[in-house]
């Protein structure tokens, strides 16, 4: 039961950062239907960022988790209005290839700089040590960065339902042409939503960092797994992204630890999800049927 | 290429037709004298280039130009194509190593093994398509990459494959001068039957497919059944050049599998121009070469280089560099008419 329960928690906390990063690529497909491949590696720089600013100017975790996010976006919204602004009108196809091409930049940036070599983070104080929890115990940083992305998810869950842009933004990712029609400016949104998911890409990094190796390519393989993720939740459903996102996660961690005999199946198990899940729903278990193209 | 229902008009949708009309359309002399200089660099190619550097585009030739057959005159883009070039690059390796056959049929059986794995994959992943299609395949090449990474008896991991050997009936082929040519008539015939499929009144529906698949599926063509025997068809044509690769390297790494790969394969594709077939073979002439000058000056981070020149691509030169070409060649033509 504790093995169980140990499981569980660390299947929730991994999939709190596919829920992260799905939510932020879901957002911003919705807006720009641009499926962003950098995402990765905007998880990485929020890592990184940390890394240098703690190791290079001594500037804590806490003020990272703003700084990061904060930085990050706003770059996102400056490359959004440099170059992705400029392929809107295209076929989506020339995006994803496009923020493929910024990924290697970026990862080849980092690790010229840097190196390919891992780099220890600290887990800040206030939250190293255990939570006890009666019958097991729990890492407190983990506990926290469970806690953390919940009160986000329910935060923008709340933004998204309660608050203007979040209509527009919720109104656009459904149906972006009758969103137009009805007169809204959807063009407005556009950047400030991809610096938004940007910034939580950032922040899911920040947040990695003291529980992940910190390296140049550690956005690269999680990407794809996000991928897989959206693609089994349905790339145009808010929800459908953060609910595949913990599910995910924990498939995940029960394959490895019950499967540990079959590493091929456990290494793959989302794949093999994702695989069932076409064959059953095609869209995705929360997307909306495409029309016929 | 297609696109969901709610995308724009695609500015670019008629990009990929034009070149290849305009070399369709060109005079037949023309072509003929195309074709003549073509078969002319390929053959004169090691000798002005390091012979491994030109065996390395040979195989990035087809495989750029199965990765074309599929985003160019299919709509469909293949992110996971890795799959199909790293399994055929392992079968080959394997059946080479442990049944010592001739190297081409080694390479046979890595292709078939491509063209099986690209079966189910593509039974799958047509069911979506546009980005969703190259997310999907990008996640099934995934997939593969961490089977060969666990199956360690089989693939040995991270270590890889050494020794793939180059038996042909006792000729010496370790010099890549000459390998060079005992693989060049079967790069020739593989990109002749892309030549032949593309032509084809079978490439006719696909094209037919690419611009308008409602249209094609009111007129009674199986869509889905197209798509995957494209799919089939492009995973055999990448095959031949990852078994050929495999060879030609006597190693095959894990490298082969990954997602990297796959979007290299693309960028070959896209910088010599989509829909062009010729445009994938002077893309990978390019980029092996690029590669192998950067890493050969020891600049350690190519794909700060590659990547950039993608960027370049996508944002001001989406015709690529055969497109460009063709688009021009096409309206100097309509001009003198």
């Amino acid at each position: 039961m504790t093995g169980f329960a140990q499981n569980t928690f660390n299947g929730l906390v991994s999939g709190a950062f596919y829920a992260l990063l799905a939510l932020g690529l879901a957002v911003i497909f919705g807006m720009l239907r641009v499926v962003n491949f950098a995402h990765g590696a905007f998880y990485m720089l929020g890592a990184f960022g940390a890394y240098v600013l703690l190791t290079e100017a001594g500037v804590p975790f806490w003020a990272a988790l703003v700084i990061m996010p904060v930085g990050l976006g706003l770059l996102g919204m400056a490359l959004e209005r440099a170059v992705i602004h400029r392929l809107t009108k295209l076929d989506p196809l020339y995006n994803f290839l496009l923020t493929f091409g910024l990924t290697l930049i970026l990862q080849d940036l980092v690790k010229l700089r840097y190196g390919v070599q891992s780099s220890p983070y600290a887990t800040p104080s206030l939250l190293s040590g255990s939570v006890d929890f009666g019958l097991f115990d729990f890492p407190t940083y983990r506990v926290f960065i469970l806690g953390f992305t919940v009160l986000l998810c329910v935060a923008v869950w709340w933004a998204l339902t309660r608050t203007r842009i979040g209509m527009v933004v919720r109104a656009a990712t459904e149906r972006p042409d009758l969103t137009r029609a009805l007169g809204i400016d959807v063009g407005r949104w556009v950047t400030p939503v991809f610096g938004f998911g940007i910034g939580l890409a950032g922040l899911a990094g920040v947040l990695a960092a003291p529980m992940r190796a910190v390296n140049p390519l550690m956005g690269a393989d999680l990407i794809i797994v996000v991928f897989a993720v959206v693609v089994i939740g349905g790339l145009g459903s808010i929800f459908g992204s953060v609910a595949a996102g913990f599910g995910i996660g924990l498939v995940q961690a029960w394959g490895e630890s019950y499967l540990s005999n079959f590493p091929i199946v456990s290494q793959t198990i989302v794949f093999i999800v994702m695989a069932g899940v076409l064959l059953w729903r095609p869209a995705g278990l929360f997307g909306r049927e495409e029309a016929p193209a | 290429m297609t696109s969901t229902v709610d995308t724009p008009a695609d500015a670019s949708r008629s990009t990929p037709s034009s070149g290849l009309i305009a070399v369709a359309q060109a005079p037949g002399w023309v072509r003929y004298a195309l074709l003549a200089v073509g078969l002319a660099v390929a053959a004169w190619l090691p000798n002005g280039l390091y012979p491994a550097v030109a065996v390395d585009i040979l195989c990035w030739a087809l495989f750029a130009v199965a990765v074309d057959l599929l985003l160019g005159f299919t709509g469909l883009m293949s992110f996971g194509h890795a799959a199909f070039w790293g399994t055929s690059a392992y079968v080959t390796g394997l059946v080479a190593i442990h049944a010592g056959l001739p190297f081409p049929l080694a390479v046979l059986a890595g292709a078939l093994a491509a063209a099986v794995l690209a079966v189910p994959i593509g039974y799958l992943a047509v069911k979506r398509t546009g980005i969703y299609f190259a997310m999907v395949t990008l996640a099934f090449a995934q997939m593969v990459y961490y089977v060969a990474n666990e199956w360690r008896s089989v693939t040995q991991g991270e270590n890889g494959l050494q020794g793939v050997p180059r038996s042909f009936f006792g000729l010496d082929l370790t010099d890549d001068y000459f390998f060079y040519y005992a693989i060049l008539p079967i790069v020739l015939l593989g990109l002749a039957a892309a030549w032949r499929i593309v032509h084809s009144p079978f490439g006719r529906v696909l094209v037919g497919i690419r611009d308008n698949p409602a249209r094609a599926r009111a007129l009674g063509y199986p869509v889905h059944r197209y798509k995957l025997t494209a799919f089939v068809l492009s995973g055999f044509i990448a095959g031949l050049g990852g078994g050929l690769f495999a060879v030609g390297h006597r190693f095959v790494s894990l490298d082969v599998l990954h997602w990297t790969t796959s979007g290299k394969a693309v960028i070959v594709v896209v910088l010599g121009g989509i829909g062009t077939l010729w445009g994938g073979v002077l893309g990978a002439g390019i980029v092996v070469r690029l590669e192998d000058w950067l890493s050969f000056s020891g600049f350690e981070a190519i794909g700060l280089v590659t990547g950039g020149i993608f960027v370049l691509v996508v944002v001001l030169f989406r015709r690529g560099i055969w497109g460009s070409v063709a688009a021009l060649a096409h309206r100097l033509a309509a001009r003198r008419r």
